[in-house]
């Protein structure tokens, strides 16, 4: 029953907004929506607390701990997104960045974009997954090109392309999946690509073919995590699209993907009892810290400086799936979720903070401190918190994460540890002259909604100085359904 | 030698056709001819799938066949014709590397994509598994063609007739897909393709022009 009010309240949001997304009082519905999400997300998640992992709707949908844990973050993260949107999106259409109409697409396909999302999670069928995982790219196309800027433009085609292409090579990597797995459960047999079934099945699956449909699956679902090389879509999409969009593009969608990548490695891991897989995320992982760490550097855009730091953490994360074992995994996970919070709550205020200084080029915010001082405190505390300074969230699980590989992959660590300092040198030395110094901005309209960003990184720094004990068992059930190593 | 069946020879003649068809795409210049080819391309994988139904009896690729039919034979070409003539782009300017190089560079595609696809054949247990390696080339071909094109409209082809492979590959392997997939598969197609006529009225309104190099400018903020 929630689980339909889950997917069923996205859609009829979507179709409400898409009628009245230009009234008035449209953000206000929008965030209504997304809050009665988040209830049912709510009701899911302490179903699955109480009674254990669901399969629903003809084994079509399977909760677990591992998604379960993603569909309260998404849902939560929607919320909150949808709350800073409202003031945020007003100050937009009264500096005539977009229209009425605009704006009625924005909120509806907000809407759908929710409900793609959280499709991709709960569905069992790894072909359904697939669908869910394009529509998202679809959905979010338009946002992009919300403001029609050259720019805007520009990133638009090629976020469609390139995980246009990328989502092909996955939709082929699932039907070699399909392939192997009608040996086993019978050819034509519907079961075919539920991962519950693949997953009871695995050690019998072809290791060949199965090898082949992980490099496809990777390639394909990487590129929507942002992993380089194939990243080259992501700093654009997220600079040149409205903030609200760049907050849950950079902290639910790669979480997504990232989550169809760990799902199709269990399978392939308990095919094929290899390195490959591990060592193919490690490396693609690794790659992506290092790369987007020095990259930071470049960037003027403060969104585009945001947005290589996304890909670093993601590679963080997808480093530590690759580990795997159950103290990686978690801190993974948890990774996941400090990552999610703070760089949501990060966009917000640099959202408000271009807003004032009427660009988003870093040399021209300044003193932010001054102008006001929630949003100065909040972009300084956020960036500190995404560097891993303690006591927040993503020191505890970065120093997780780095411990273990110093026990089991040696000649990572320094080099991660490295890239996290240059990383830590590049950000810090941008953030820093724009929340102080002299000031240069202008007062806006509506104030903006600061509630959601100090929501999040209060729970990203509870989530570094106490992890609840529900919490922790919660982390570890997931962490040992991935398993590995 | 023994001599093969009606339908798989049928079978092979559609798969050889294909590939003819994914080479005839990536030297084509002439935006029209290349939707028509695309065109011609659904109508060929519509008759694999039909006859593969009628083979096996399998009640779910008749479906396929028929929606390949509607979506890819009719409405799909019929959509992109009438935003060649509404946008008035007729031909696509010279691509990254000329013909007969783009044609030796496909044509060492097609050897890797057979060596590729090996492993899925001998797993296979179908009639049609050696035309695997004919889905993964033209996958691949189709891949070629969107990295050399510089048309938007050329890009969408080639994304398309890629999606033409993939089912291609499906139907080969393992006779297609679940139907709820095959139905996800084609609606995101759909989708993708009216997403993409907003999207080239936009890029049009802005730049007066549908070649890709106005898109180009964020690489110079890095």
């Amino acid at each position: 029953m929630a689980l339909l009010l889950l997917l069923v309240l996205p859609v009829l949001g979507a179709a409400v907004l898409g009628v009245v997304g230009a009234a008035r009082r449209a953000p206000e519905i929008n965030a209504a929506f997304s809050l009665a999400t988040f209830l049912a997300a709510c009701v899911l998640t302490a179903g699955v607390i109480r009674h254990g992992s669901l399969l629903l709707g003809a084994e079509q949908f399977f909760i677990d701990p591992f998604n379960v844990f993603l569909v309260a973050l998404t849902a939560f993260v929607g919320l909150t997104t949808a709350l800073f949107s409202r003031p945020y999106m007003r100050v937009e259409l009264e500096h005539g960045r977009l229209t009425a109409g605009r704006l009625r697409l924005y909120h509806s396909m907000y809407q759908l974009f929710m409900f793609t999302m959280l499709l991709a999670l709960t569905t069992n069928n790894m072909g359904l997954m697939w669908v869910a995982m394009e529509g998202a790219t679809l959905s979010t196309v338009l946002l992009v090109t919300l403001y029609r800027t050259p720019g805007s433009l520009e990133a638009g085609w090629k976020y469609f392309i390139l995980c246009g292409v990328g989502i092909a090579q996955a939709l082929f990597g699932t039907i070699l999946l399909y392939v192997a797995a009608g040996k086993v459960l019978g050819a034509q047999g519907m079961t075919a690509l539920l991962w519950t079934h693949l997953d009871a099945v695995k050690g019998q699956l072809e290791p060949t073919v199965l090898a082949l449909a992980f490099v496809f699956l990777l390639i394909g679902y990487g590129t929507k995590v942002g992993l380089v090389p194939l990243h080259s879509w992501l700093p654009d999409a997220h600079a040149e699209g409205p903030t609200p969009i760049s907050a849950v593009l950079s902290g639910l969608l790669l979480n997504v993907a990232l989550y169809a990548v760990v799902r199709s490695k269990v399978l392939v891991e308990g095919s094929l009892h290899s390195e490959l897989p591990s060592m193919m995320l490690m490396g693609f992982g690794l790659l992506s810290v290092v790369l987007a760490s020095l990259l930071l550097w470049r960037q003027r855009d403060i969104k585009r400086l945001f947005a290589y730091s996304s890909i670093e953490h993601m590679g963080i994360a997808t480093f530590a799936f690759g580990m795997g074992g159950p103290i990686a995994n978690f801190a993974a996970l948890l990774h996941m979720t400090v990552h999610s919070l703070t760089k949501s709550s990060i966009f917000f205020t640099a959202g408000h903070a271009a807003q004032k200084a009427g660009t988003q080029l870093m040399e021209r915010i300044r003193g932010l401190i001054t102008l006001s001082p929630t949003v100065g405190w909040g972009l300084m505390l956020g960036s500190l918190a995404i560097l891993g300074v303690p006591p927040f969230g993503v020191f505890t699980s970065e120093f997780l994460i780095l411990t273990t590989a110093m026990r089991t992959q040696p000649w990572a660590a320094p080099i991660l540890l490295a890239a996290l300092a240059v990383a830590f040198a590049g950000i810090f030395s941008k953030v820093q002259p724009m929340v102080f110094g002299e000031t240069s901005g202008r007062r806006l309209a509506h104030p903006p909604a600061l509630l959601p960003v100090f929501a999040h990184l209060a729970l990203v720094l509870l989530l570094g100085l106490y992890i609840p004990p529900y919490l922790a068992d919660w982390y570890r059930a997931a962490a040992h359904l991935i398993g590995g190593p | 030698m023994t001599q093969l069946p009606l339908y798989q020879q049928l079978l092979d003649s559609c798969a050889a056709l294909l590939l003819l068809l994914s080479f005839a795409m990536l030297s084509q210049r002439r935006v029209v001819t290349l939707v028509n080819l695309y065109a011609v391309q659904g109508a060929v994988l519509a008759a694999a799938t039909l006859l593969l139904a009628w083979r096996t009896g399998e009640g779910h690729l008749y479906l396929s066949a028929v929606l390949t039919l509607a979506l890819k034979v009719a409405f799909l070409p019929w959509l992109l014709h009438r935003l060649i003539r509404r946008l008035e782009i007729y031909w696509d300017t010279e691509s990254q590397l000329n013909v007969s190089g783009t044609m030796l560079v496909g044509l060492v595609i097609v050897v890797f994509a057979f060596a590729l696809a090996q492993p899925i054949t001998r797993l296979a247990s179908t009639a049609t598994r050696s035309a695997v390696g004919i889905a993964v080339s033209v996958v691949l071909l189709a891949f070629l063609m969107m990295i050399t094109r510089r048309k938007a409209m050329s890009q969408v082809v080639g994304f398309l007739s890629m999606e033409n492979g993939v089912l291609f590959g499906a139907m080969s392997a393992s006779y297609g897909m679940p139907m709820v997939v095959e139905l996800g598969v084609a609606l995101d197609v759909l989708v993708a393709v009216l997403v993409l006529g907003v999207f080239f009225f936009q890029i049009r309104e802005r730049f007066e022009s549908l070649d890709l190099h106005h898109l180009e400018a964020l690489k110079e903020h890095e």
